[in-house]
C-alpha cells in the first residue's frame, strides 16, 4: 500500500512538473497559419530536422534555420530558391510551387517567434 | 526456447544494430567529405536515421538481453513467462525491420531521434509492457529491501514507458501549432528517455560489479543509493541543458544546470571505489569484463569535462548546434554505455573465449579507446571551429570548408572505430551464437529453484 502510494505519488509530481514546462512561458505571440501547418507536415515528411536546427534541435549538416527568413544576408526569397534548386549537399526535393511557399511560410513562423520572443 | 536462449537472441540483435549502425555511421561520415556519395539510393538523409536508430536499438537490445539474463539470478527463480519475451523478441525485431524498411524507402516522421513512422510506438509500447510484466513477475520476491539495481531496472523500464508516451505529444495540436511546446517535448522527453536507458544500465554495471566484486553489499550501499536518487532527478530535469536557446522559461534552464553536472561525478566515484576493492576478488577471472568497466570510468571522466563545459550556459549559446554537440552524444554513448554495456556481456560469456579471443577482444578494446580519442577530439576541433564561425556570422560554405578537415580525420578515426568495435563484437557473437549454456555465476549460490 506505502509502495502504491509513493508511486502516485511520485507520477502525480512528474505530471504536474511536465504540465507546468509545457505551459508556462511557451504562449507564442505569433500563430500559426493553415499554410505553415502544412509546411511542417512537409519538413516532417522530408526530414529537413535530419540536417538542419531548429531552436538547436536537429542534424548538423546543415546551418542553422531558425532565423533563415528574417535574417538580412538570406531572407525568403533565397529559401525558396535553394528550396526549388537544392544546393551543393542540401537536396534537391523536386518540390511543388506549393510545397515551397509553404515550407517558407512555416520557416518564417518560426523565424518571427525567434525574434519576438527572446529570453 | 528457454529464457537463456531469449536472453542471447536479443544479445545478439543488439550485437547485428551495433555492427549496421556503424556501417551507415562510417557511410554518414563519408558523405560530409564525398557530397555526391550514393546520393540517390542511400544520401544522408537516410544514413543518419539509420545510424542514430540503429545505435539507440543496440543500446536497448543488449541491455534488454542482459537484463533477461540476470533476472532469474536475481528474483532466483525461473523467468516468469518464455512467452512473453519470446513474443516481447519478435515484436522487437519486427520494429526495427519496419522502421529500417521505411528509412531506406524515404518514410520519416521527420521527429529528431524517433524518425520512425509514429504508429509503430503502438508495437513498442506493448512489447514493454512484456517486459515490465516479466520483470516484476521475476524479481517479485526481491521487491521487499531491493537492491538498488532492482530499483534502476524498474525506473528505467517505467520511464520509458512515459517518455516514450510523452514524445509523441506532438500529435497533439497543442503542441504540434506552438513550435516552442513543440522543441521543448522533444528536449525534455528525448533526454528523459536517455536517463531512461542510462538507468536501465547502471542497474546491469552494478549487478556485475557486485558479482565480480563478490562484495554482495554494493547494491545496499548509501552511495549506490544516492547515485540512484541523483540519476532520477538527473532524469527529471537534465535535459533542460539543451534547451538554453529555446524562449522557453528561463527557470527551468537554471534548475537544469545546478543538478545536471552531479550524476557522472557519483557513478566515477562508485566504479573507483570498486576498482580499489576489486584485487581481493574475481578481477583475474573477468579480466576483460574488468578492462572495459576502467574504459568506461575513463570516458565518464572525460565526457563529464566536456558535459560541464558545455552545460555553462554562455559556451552553449555557441557550441550548441555544433559538432561539440555529436562528441558529446558519442562520446557518452559509446564511451560510456556501450563500454557498461560490454563489460556485462563479457562478464556473462568471459569464461567460454578461448584464450586468443580474449587476445582480440582485448586489442579491440585498445583500437577503440585510442580511436574514440581521436574521433571525440576531431568532432571536438570541428565544432569549436564552427562555433567561432557561428559567433563571427561566417557564411556557411565557408564554415563548412574550414571544419573539412578535422572531418576527415574523423572519418578515419571512424574506420579505426569499426575495425575495433569489429573485433570485440566477432569474437563475443562466435560464443554467444554457440549452443552452450553461459557459464553459472560466481555468487555464493543462494537457494535457488535456478539449476
Ligand atoms: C542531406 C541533408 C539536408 C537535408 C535533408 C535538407 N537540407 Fe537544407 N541544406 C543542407 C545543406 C548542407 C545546406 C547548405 C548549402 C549546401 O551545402 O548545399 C542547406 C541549406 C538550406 C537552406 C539555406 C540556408 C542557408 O543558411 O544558406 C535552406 C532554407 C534549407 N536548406 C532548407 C531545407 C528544408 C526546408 C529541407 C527539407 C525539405 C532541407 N533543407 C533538407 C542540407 C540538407
Ligand atoms: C558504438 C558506436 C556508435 C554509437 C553508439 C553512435 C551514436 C550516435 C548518436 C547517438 C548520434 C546522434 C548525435 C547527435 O545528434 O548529436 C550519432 C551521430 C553520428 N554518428 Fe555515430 N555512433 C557510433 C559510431 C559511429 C561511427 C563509427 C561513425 C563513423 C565513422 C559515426 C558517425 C556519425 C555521424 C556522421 C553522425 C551524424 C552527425 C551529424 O548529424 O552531423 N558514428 N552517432
Amino acid at each position: 500500500m506505502k509502495k502504491i502510494f509513493v508511486i502516485i505519488t511520485l507520477f502525480s509530481a512528474y505530471t504536474l512538473y511536465s504540465s507546468w514546462v509545457y505551459s508556462y512561458g511557451t504562449d507564442c505571440n505569433v500563430q500559426m497559419s493553415a499554410e505553415a501547418i502544412r509546411g511542417k507536415a512537409t519538413w516532417h515528411a522530408k526530414n529537413c530536422q535530419n540536417c538542419h536546427q531548429v531552436f538547436g534541435l536537429g542534424g548538423y549538416m546543415g546551418p542553422d534555420l531558425t532565423t533563415v527568413i528574417t535574417d538580412k544576408q538570406r531572407g525568403a526569397a533565397y529559401t525558396k530558391g535553394i528550396l526549388m534548386s537544392g544546393g551543393n549537399r542540401m537536396p534537391n526535393f523536386h518540390l511543388s510551387e506549393a510545397e515551397a511557399n509553404e515550407l517558407v511560410s512555416y520557416l518564417d513562423y518560426i523565424s518571427q517567434t525567434a525574434t519576438s520572443q527572446s529570453n | 526456447m528457454e529464457a537463456e536462449t531469449v536472453a542471447k537472441r536479443f544479445i545478439i540483435l543488439g550485437f547485428s544494430c551495433l555492427l549496421l549502425s556503424i556501417s551507415f555511421g562510417l557511410i554518414a561520415s563519408l558523405q560530409y567529405i564525398f557530397p555526391g556519395l550514393l546520393a540517390d539510393r542511400l544520401s544522408f538523409q537516410h544514413t543518419r536515421p539509420l545510424h542514430v536508430f540503429l545505435a539507440v536499438n543496440w543500446i536497448f537490445s543488449c541491455v534488454t538481453g542482459i537484463v533477461y539474463h540476470y533476472i532469474p539470478r536475481v528474483g532466483q527463480r525461473f523467468l516468469y513467462s518464455v512467452t512473453l519475451a519470446r513474443v516481447h523478441f519478435f515484436l522487437s525485431l519486427a520494429t526495427i525491420l519496419i522502421a529500417i524498411g521505411g528509412f531506406l524507402t524515404g518514410h520519416f516522421s521527420g521527429r529528431e531521434y524517433l524518425e520512425f513512422p509514429p504508429w509503430v510506438t503502438v508495437i513498442i509500447v506493448a512489447y514493454w509492457l512484456l517486459f515490465f510484466t516479466n520483470f516484476i513477475g521475476t524479481v517479485k520476491p526481491r521487491l521487499k529491501g531491493a537492491p538498488v539495481y532492482i530499483w534502476s531496472w524498474c525506473t528505467g523500464l517505467a520511464f520509458f514507458l512515459i517518455t516514450i508516451t510523452e514524445a509523441h505529444l506532438w500529435l497533439l495540436p497543442y503542441f504540434n501549432h506552438n513550435i516552442i511546446r513543440d522543441v521543448t517535448v522533444q528536449w525534455k522527453a528525448n533526454g528523459s528517455m536517455v536517463g531512461a536507458w542510462n538507468m536501465l544500465i547502471y542497474g546491469t554495471a552494478m549487478f556485475a560489479m557486485e558479482q565480480i566484486s563478490g562484495n554482495n553489499k554494493i547494491g545496499y550501499q548509501k552511495t549506490s543509493f544516492a547515485f540512484y536518487f541523483l540519476g532520477l532527478t538527473n532524469l527529471m530535469f537534465n535535459w533542460g541543458h539543451h534547451t538554453y536557446i529555446v524562449p522557453a522559461s528561463p527557470a527551468i534552464k537554471q534548475v537544469s544546470y545546478i543538478i545536471s553536472m552531479t550524476e557522472l561525478i557519483l557513478f566515477a566515484n562508485i566504479i573507483m571505489k570498486w576498482k580499489k576493492g576489486l584485487l581481493k576478488a574475481h578481477a583475474d577471472e573477468y579480466m576483460l569484463s574488468t578492462r572495459f568497466f576502467k574504459s568506461a570510468d575513463r570516458w565518464i571522466l572525460l565526457n563529464l569535462g566536456l558535459a560541464i563545459a558545455i552545460s555553462i550556459p554562455y559556451v552553449n549559446l555557441y557550441t550548441h548546434g555544433t559538432q561539440v554537440t555529436v562528441a558529446h552524444a558519442m562520446g557518452t554513448t559509446i564511451g560510456i554505455n556501450t563500454m557498461l554495456l560490454l563489460a556485462s556481456v563479457a562478464y556473462i560469456f568471459e569464461g567460454m573465449l578461448k584464450p586468443v579471443a580474449k587476445k582480440y577482444v582485448l586489442a579491440g578494446l585498445t583500437t577503440m579507446n585510442i580511436s574514440l580519442l581521436v574521433f571525440w577530439l576531431s568532432l571536438l576541433a570541428a565544432g569549436v571551429v564552427r562555433s567561432i564561425g557561428q559567433y563571427e556570422h561566417t557564411y556557411f560554405a565557408k564554415v563548412s570548408a574550414n571544419i573539412l578537415p578535422y572531418l576527415r580525420v574523423f572519418s578515419v578515426a571512424g574506420v579505426f572505430l569499426v575495425t575495433g568495435v569489429c573485433l570485440v563484437a566477432f569474437n563475443m557473437l562466435a560464443v554467444i551464437v554457440k549452443k552452450q549454456k553461459a557459464v553459472p555465476l560466481p555468487v555464493k549460490e543462494r537457494k535457488t529453484t535456478l539449476q
